[in-house]
C-alpha cells in the first residue's frame, strides 16, 4: 500500500537534553492505528529502543504531547516518553546504563512511524516515516576545557559569551571514571561547572594516593581565579558519594565560601576529620552490612545505617551558612538518603538553620537521579564488576528526574543570579 | 583583585569590569530553541534586569564571506525585570513594534561596511551563527560591554538530511530512507550553484535536487529535463511526485517543464498546478505584470484553476526563505564580469512579512500536491 503520506514531525529537531520536544503525526487516516519508535545507538555499540501504540483522531493527527499512548514502553500522556522509557533491545546484555561520554556530540534518535500497534521486530520494517532527532548538552558556544593544572584532573565547562559568570564544583559518585554530562547541561543553563575528577584524578592513578581534602579546594580556587566566573558566587554540587564530599566542605572548610549547596542521593554520615580515603575505609569497613536480591544484586543502602548519633561521624550541618537543597529518592537502595534528610532537618532545626534547608522528596524514584529523560534503571552494574541495586520504579523516577532538575535549576539561579522576583524565571520549556 | 591576577595586561579591563559587575545581579538572556532549522521561529527572553531599565537587544553575524551583519531593537523591562522580544514592543533600533523575528530579517551590514552587500550562507553543513546579546541603555548601545549574551545556530540542514554531489552537476539534499517526492530546484541568473532553498526543502521531506543550469554548456531546457528525469527516477524518490520550483530566472525552464516538455506528460496531470510569487515593488523582472498575463493566458486556455497566485505589494524581487535580511540594492557580477549595483526593489518590513507568508504558503502547496493523503485515495 502507498504509505507514504504519513508526516512526522518533532520539535524542536536539536534540542538540549533537558528540552521538552513535540512529536506529531499528521495526514494519517481517522482512527488509524500507529505504533511511533525511538531508537538510539550508544557510543559504546548497544542498542536503545522505546515505543507507544497510539489512535489517529478525526483529523488523521497523534499529538504525543496530548494524546494517549494504548501501551508500549509507556502509556497514558506522555510528551517526553519515548526518551525516559528507552530501554536495552532484546538480546542486549544485562545491567546497561545509557551514560553519553563525548558531549560535544549529540545523542541522535530516530523517530519514526509504524503502522499498527507492534511491539517487536521493529528493524525488520520499512517505517511509513521516519526522523532523526540530535538531544545536545552543550549549547551553542559552550566551551568544553580540560583542566590539569595545580594537580586536579578536571573538565570545566564555560558558557557561550564573555561572563562573567557564576560558577559551580560538580561532584559524581563511586561508579566511575569522570562524566562531563551534567556540568555541560549546567554550563548551557549559564554556570560555568566543573567536573572534578576526585577518585581516579591522575596523580591518583600515578602514585595510588587518593586526594586529600585540600584537593577540593584547589578546585574551588581555581573557579574562583578564572577570569570569567564571578568569585563570589560558586556553588558545589554532589550526587552519591560526591554529596559526602560535598557537605564536608561546605560546614568545614575555611577557604570554600559557597553560595549554595546542592546534594542528591547522599548522606553527612562520614568520618567527618577524614579524607576520600577514610570515608571510603568507613564504608569498606560496613560492608558486612550489604544486601542480597533474589538474583544477587547488591543493596548497599545499610552501610551508613543506622544514622549515629556520635558527632564525629557526621557532617554538622547546623553550622552551614548557606542554602541546601536535599534530592532524596524514596525508594534509594544505594545509599540511606531519607533518613540521612531527616536527620539533617533534626539537626538543623536544633541549631536553627533549618531555614536554609530545602528537601525534594520522591516516592518511587531510586537512587540515580539523573537530568531529565535519561532512561532509569533499576539495576546496572557498578565499576563493570557487580550489579547494584539503585531502586525505583521507571514513570515515578522519570517524574522526579524531571521535576528535580527544573527545582535545582531555579535553586541555583536562584542563588547565583540572585533573581528572586516572582516570574524572573521561568525555565518553561523545561 | 589586582594580586589574585596572573594574567596578561590585556585581561585587566577584562577584570575591572568583572569586579565592577560583581556586585549588579547579571541578566540571563534565553534564546529558544538555541539551535533551530532558518524557517522556524525563536523566542528571545531577557530575565533578571532592574524594573524599567532601557535595554538594546542586539543581533550580530559573521558571514562566511566576512562581512558583519546586525540588527537591535529598544526595549524597556517591565516590572519583573524583564524583556521578551516576542511579545514586547521595540520603540527603536532596525526594527520597532512587536516583531518576535526582527532580529533576523532586519539584519544590515554593521557601520562601515562596504555598499550593496548581500547575505547568503555558503556551506549549508554547518550552520549560521548569531551572537544575541543584551546591552544597557538605547542610543549609546555600543559603547558598553554586553550585559549578557548567547549564541544561536540556524540550520538549513535538519538532522539526517544529506548532501550528495551529483556527476550532472547539481547537488541532492535527501533524508533517508524515503521514498520522498522530489523537487528541482532552479534559481536565478546570478549562476552558480545555490544550495540553501534545496537544503530547506529536504528538510521539510522533499528530495531536492539544486541545478547549476547556466554554465553546464548545454541548451537550458534540455539539461533541466536531464535532471528532472534523473530524480524521477532516483530509487529515493517517488516518480509521480516531482515538482519544480523556480526563482527569477529559473521560472522560465519550471514553465517550461510544466506546459510544453514531454517529461512531465507521464506526471497524473499533463499540465500541473501552478503557483506564482510575485514581489508588486519587483524592480528587477516585470514578475507582477508576467503573472497578470499568464493568467490571462491560462484563463483563455480554460485551464487557470491549476493557477494560483501569492502577489505582495512593496516586495522586492528577491524573495527568500524567511528571516532572511532584506536588501533593496546590492552588487551583482554580470556575465562579462562587471560589477554592477542591481536594484531589486522592496522595503523591508513588507518584504520580510512576504517572504514568511510565501514560505509557508509554498511549503503548504508542494505538501498539498506532492504529499498525497490517504483520504484523497478513497
Amino acid at each position: 500500500a502507498e504509505q507514504c503520506c504519513v508526516s512526522l514531525s518533532v520539535n524542536p529537531s536539536r534540542g538540549l537534553m533537558d528540552e521538552k520536544f513535540i512529536i506529531l503525526v499528521q495526514k494519517a487516516l481517522p482512527g488509524f492505528q500507529l505504533t511511533i519508535h525511538a531508537s538510539y545507538h550508544c557510543e559504546d555499540g548497544n542498542s536503545w529502543e522505546a515505543f507507544a501504540h497510539y489512535t489517529a483522531d478525526a483529523g488523521g493527527t497523534v499529538n504525543v504531547s496530548q494524546d494517549t499512548s494504548l501501551g508500549g514502553t509507556y502509556s497514558g500522556v506522555e510528551a517526553m516518553g519515548l526518551l525516559w522509557s528507552l530501554r536495552p533491545v532484546p538480546g542486549s546484555k544485562p545491567g546497561l546504563r545509557l551514560r553519553k561520554k563525548n558531549v560535544q556530540t549529540p545523542m541522535e534518535v530516530t523517530i519514526s512511524v509504524y503502522q499498527g500497534h507492534q511491539t517487536e521486530g521493529f528493524v525488520d520494517q520499512v517505517p511509513l516515516a521516519s526522523v532523526l532527532v540530535e538531544r545536545w548538552y552543550m549549547a551553542p558556544g559552550v566551551c568544553r576545557i580540560p583542566i590539569t593544572e595545580e594537580g586536579l584532573t578536571a573538565t570545566l565547562f564555560v558558557p557561550a559569551g564573555n561572563g562573567p559568570f557564576p560558577g559551580l564544583l560538580d561532584l559524581w559518585g563511586g561508579g566511575g571514571p569522570l562524566v562531563e554530562y551534567r556540568a555541560a547541561l549546567l554550563a548551557s543553563h549559564g554556570i560555568a561547572s566543573l567536573a572534578l575528577n576526585y577518585l581516579t584524578p591522575k596523580t591518583t592513578m600515578e602514585t595510588g594516593k587518593m586526594v586529600d581534602n585540600q584537593y577540593f579546594e584547589k578546585a574551588y580556587k581555581f573557579l574562583q581565579q578564572h577570569p570569567q566566573i564571578c568569585d563570589s558566587r560558586i556553588a558545589m554540587l554532589g550526587l552519591s558519594l560526591g554529596s559526602a564530599f560535598t557537605l564536608k566542605m561546605a560546614v568545614y572548610s575555611q577557604v570554600m565560601k559557597l553560595r549554595c549547596v546542592v546534594c542528591i542521593g547522599g548522606s553527612h554520615v562520614q568520618p567527618v576529620d577524614g579524607s576520600v580515603e577514610q570515608v571510603l575505609g568507613y564504608m569498606e569497613k560496613n560492608s558486612e552490612k550489604t544486601r542480597f536480591t533474589e538474583n544477587n544484586e547488591m543493596i548497599w543502602r545499610d552501610l551508613l545505617l543506622p544514622i549515629p548519633t556520635d558527632p564525629s561521624f557526621k557532617v554538622d550541618v547546623g553550622r552551614l551558612k548557606c542554602p541546601l537543597m536535599l534530592v532524596v529518592s524514596e525508594d534509594d537502595q544505594n545509599w540511606p538518603a531519607p533518613e540521612s534528610a531527616k536527620d539533617m532537618k533534626e539537626m538543623m532545626e536544633r541549631a536553627g538553620n533549618s531555614h536554609l534547608l530545602t528537601v525534594l522528596s520522591y516516592p518511587n524514584a531510586g537512587h540515580l537521579i539523573e537530568p531529565p529523560y535519561t532512561p532509569h534503571v533499576r539495576i546496572s552494574m557498578f565499576r563493570t564488576v557487580v550489579m547494584a541495586l539503585w531502586g525505583g520504579q521507571m514513570v515515578e523516577h522519570s517524574r522526579a528526574q524531571e521535576d528535580a532538575w527544573k527545582k535545582i535549576l531555579i535553586f541555583l539561579r536562584e542563588n547565583l543570579y540572585d533573581s528572586t522576583k516572582p516570574g524572573a524565571t521561568t525555565l518553561s520549556h523545561l | 583583585m589586582w594580586s589574585k591576577c596572573r594574567w596578561s595586561t590585556v585581561m585587566f579591563s577584562f577584570l575591572h569590569r568583572r569586579s565592577s559587575v560583581m556586585s549588579q545581579t547579571p541578566p540571563i538572556v534565553s534564546v529558544l530553541p538555541t539551535r533551530g532549522l532558518v524557517d522556524e521561529k525563536f523566542k528571545v527572553l531577557v530575565e533578571n534586569l532592574p524594573p524599567g531599565r532601557p535595554v538594546t537587544v542586539r543581533s550580530l553575524h559573521h558571514s562566511d564571506n566576512g562581512h558583519y551583519w546586525e540588527a537591535f531593537g529598544f526595549y524597556t523591562s517591565d516590572h519583573r525585570g524583564t524583556v521578551n522580544v516576542s511579545k514586547d514592543q521595540s520603540v527603536g533600533g532596525t526594527y520597532t513594534g512587536k516583531e518576535p523575528m526582527g532580529l533576523l530579517w532586519s539584519m544590515c551590514p554593521v557601520p562601515g561596511s562596504h555598499k550593496g552587500l548581500r547575505l547568503r550562507k555558503l556551506n549549508m553543513c554547518s550552520p549560521m551563527l548569531v551572537n544575541i546579546s543584551v546591552h544597557s541603555g538605547h542610543e549609546g548601545f555600543r559603547d558598553g560591554a554586553p550585559l549578557a549574551s548567547v549564541l544561536v545556530e540556524r540550520w538549513y540542514m535538519a538532522p539526517g538530511v544529506k548532501r550528495i554531489d551529483v556527476q550532472e552537476k547539481g547537488l541532492l539534499y535527501l533524508f533517508s530512507p524515503g521514498p520522498f517526492p522530489g523537487i528541482l530546484d532552479l534559481w536565478g541568473g546570478g549562476g552558480g550553484l545555490v544550495e540553501y532553498r534545496s537544503a530547506l526543502l529536504a528538510s521539510h521531506g522533499f528530495a531536492t535536487m539544486s541545478l547549476d543550469y547556466l554554465s553546464c554548456g548545454q541548451p537550458v531546457f534540455t539539461y533541466v529535463e536531464t535532471a528532472f528525469n534523473f530524480i524521477k527516477d532516483h530509487p529515493q524518490v517517488i516518480a509521480d511526485r516531482v515538482g519544480v520550483v523556480g526563482l527569477c530566472l529559473g521560472s522560465l525552464p519550471a514553465l517550461y517543464l510544466a506546459a510544453d516538455s514531454t517529461v512531465v506528460k507521464v506526471v497524473k496531470q499533463i499540465t500541473s498546478p501552478l503557483l506564482l510569487v510575485s514581489g508588486c515593488d519587483d524592480q528587477n523582472w516585470p514578475s507582477f505584470e508576467t503573472a497578470e498575463d499568464i493568467n490571462q493566458t491560462m484563463r483563455a486556455a480554460g485551464n487557470d484553476h491549476l493557477l494560483s497566485r501569492l502577489d505582495y505589494p512593496d516586495s522586492g524581487h528577491l524573495i527568500e526563505p524567511p528571516f532572511s535580511p532584506h536588501f533593496r540594492a546590492s552588487t551583482f557580477v554580470t556575465t562579462n564580469k562587471r560589477k554592477a549595483m542591481i536594484l531589486w526593489g522592496g522595503k523591508t518590513k513588507p518584504h520580510s512579512d512576504a517572504q514568511e507568508d510565501s514560505w509557508r504558503k509554498i511549503l503548504s502547496f508542494l505538501q498539498q500536491h506532492l504529499c498525497c493523503s490517504l483520504n484523497a485515495k478513497l
